[in-house]
């Protein structure tokens, strides 16, 4: 029995040590660092010099002033739009690879769905200001064809292009989640759920659906968390309309040299996000439950 | 069948959307007009002649290159010692300390960027390449560890065991029989950090002291309309580059796969 719990240790202990150095550089270059940022947001900044009682005053400003407040709202809104487009645009996508693609063929199909991704990404954005623009491609091919005599100016700088060039870059990590899931599901439940008079719809809704809820729900989070702190598609895309949180941020910690309310503001959409995202899986997990 | 059919219109439409940018940009590398819209004017190579007598934009290569290597190497090398830990051992708080190293594949890279930024400047650290190594280690260790995770899943414990059997220390069994078999991953954990590294902005964009990287030159230049034709051609380069790399990683994936007897799974991500 000692012998047991030796072998158990020292399992343990290889286990720890060959995992430690990874483990430190992630504490020294993530957890303390954001230590840090938390701190932070708690001081205050006069020009370059700190000082550190504890205040909420960035809290209060962050939270109060209106420009944030537009800001923050605005950055949720499009990130839950993103979201909603993409996971729209992924679910086919993937249930198209999952059941309709001969099994040899599944991972180049994968492959080619993640090859845009590796685009670079300034130019992967820049170019959807090239398609949208007004002299670009969308307007372009209407005036070529006639559909339209002017050329649309709705489409570029606003925040439908942010959406819309956010959806593309995130599209691949919303396809990925799902196919899994959907791969994952005995094809025999589908052919009882036939057998038991489901047509396709009603099968769909009743038995595939549920059961790739679970890459839905990964899906939203791994697409809903990083879109909120996107920079460059804001800036490029968006117009003074289409401006984010990031751009904020990054506004605070340069230019402005007030790097505690940045703090402030980066903490706050972080804030934001998460709760959303676990209440949204504590829905689905519930909901899933009940099903049951 | 019906529905297969507007199923394929779908994913056709589907797949334009999806490559429309990367099929815009080398037309437009190749396009003679200095203004990057339609219609189309000619053929040239000019652009990719801009991009050689651009001095600005070899060192910003250079500082890349070297970014990138440098971070492909440390995050490979954490990566095998956390994916080798979770794959080989049990121990308490495994899930939690795994958890915590892949938070950076959620985190949004902002976040990243400005926590390291407040610590190295309180720090009193100077902003140089080796600033963003750091960051950019952080957020490719989480990819290295989940390829090699299931290089080391894939391998077959008995080897090993018939290495001690055979009176090989843990050391030399470990690079005499481990390492060999899980080299393919370890070359496709590199490639795709190193990807990663080379394309990466937004920590650059706050962690670049006066050395810009090749992302941080490119969004200099966005400004200038006149650049944009040889950024094009830049970008041509780059996303051959890129797809290279990617097969190459693919292609020691797979082998990796082979090699220790598991059939293909699909993708890397």
């Amino acid at each position: 029995m000692s012998q047991l719990a030796k072998w158990r240790r020292s399992e343990e202990a290889s286990g720890w040590l060959l995992v430690s150095p990874t483990l430190v550089y992630s504490i020294l270059l993530l957890a303390a660092p954001l230590a840090m940022v938390i701190a932070l947001s708690f001081w205050t900044q006069d020009y370059l010099d700190l000082d550190k009682t504890f205040t909420l005053k960035n809290y209060i400003e962050a939270w109060s002033e209106p420009i944030y407040q537009t800001l923050m709202a605005r950055s949720l809104k499009i990130s839950a739009f993103v979201t909603a487009l993409t996971i729209l645009l992924a679910f086919p996508v993937a249930y198209y690879v999952s059941f309709y693609v001969p099994q040899k063929r599944k991972p180049l199909w994968i492959f080619l769905i993640t090859i845009p991704f590796w685009t670079s990404y300034l130019m992967r954005i820049f170019l959807w200001k090239v398609i949208l623009g007004y002299n670009g491609v969308i307007n372009g091919s209407l005036l070529g064809i006639g559909v339209i005599e002017q050329p649309l100016s709705f489409i570029l700088y606003n925040q439908n292009a942010v959406v819309v060039t956010l959806a593309h870059a995130w599209v691949p990590f919303a396809i990925l989640p799902i196919f899994v899931a959907l791969e994952k599901i005995d094809r025999s439940l589908l052919e009882a759920a036939e057998d038991l008079g489901d047509g396709p719809l009603r099968r769909f809704i009743r038995v595939t659906l549920p059961l790739a809820m679970p890459g839905v729900v990964a899906a939203t989070v791994i697409v809903f968390i990083p879109t909120i702190g996107d920079y460059v598609t804001p800036r490029l895309v968006g117009g003074p309309n289409g401006l984010m949180i990031s751009n904020m941020i990054e506004l605070q910690f340069k230019k402005a040299n007030n790097a505690p309310l940045g703090a402030a503001l980066a903490l706050s959409a972080m804030f934001l996000v998460s709760v959303i995202s676990l209440i949204f899986v504590w829905l689905n997990r519930k909901y899933l439950v009940g099903q049951k | 069948m019906k529905s297969g059919k507007w199923f394929k219109l779908y994913i056709g439409v589907f797949l334009v959307f999806l490559y429309a940018p990367a099929l815009l940009l080398p037309i437009f590398a190749f396009n003679d007009s200095s203004i990057v819209s339609f219609p189309l004017k000619g053929f040239t190579l000019n652009w990719f002649n801009v991009l050689w007598e651009t001095e600005a934009l070899h060192t910003a290569t250079k500082n890349s290159l070297l970014i990138a290597v440098s971070t492909a190497i440390i995050a490979t090398s954490l990566g095998i010692l956390a994916a080798r830990a979770s794959s080989r051992y049990k121990f308490r708080g495994q899930k939690a300390v795994m958890g915590f190293i892949m938070i950076p594949l959620v985190l949004p890279e902002i976040i990243v960027g400005v926590s390291l930024l407040v610590v190295i400047l309180q720090m009193g650290f100077d902003l140089s390449l080796w600033t963003i190594v750091l960051g950019h280690v952080l957020i490719c260790t989480p990819f290295c560890v989940a390829i090699l995770s299931s290089a080391f899943l894939n391998l077959d414990q008995s080897l090993e065991e018939a290495s001690f059997d055979l009176g090989r220390s843990k050391l030399a069994t470990f690079w005499l029989v481990t390492m060999p078999l899980v080299l393919p991953g370890v070359v496709s954990s590199m490639l795709i950090s190193f990807t990663i590294s080379l394309d990466e902005f937004i920590i650059a964009f706050f962690l670049a002291g006066t050395e810009p990287t090749l992302p941080v030159y490119i969004w200099g230049q966005l400004r200038f309309p006149q650049k944009l034709p040889s950024l094009m051609a830049l970008g041509t380069i780059l996303l051959i580059l890129s797809l290279t790399l990617l097969a190459t990683a693919e292609y020691f994936r797979r082998r990796s796969a082979r090699k220790t007897g598991i059939e293909d799974a699909g993708g890397f991500l």
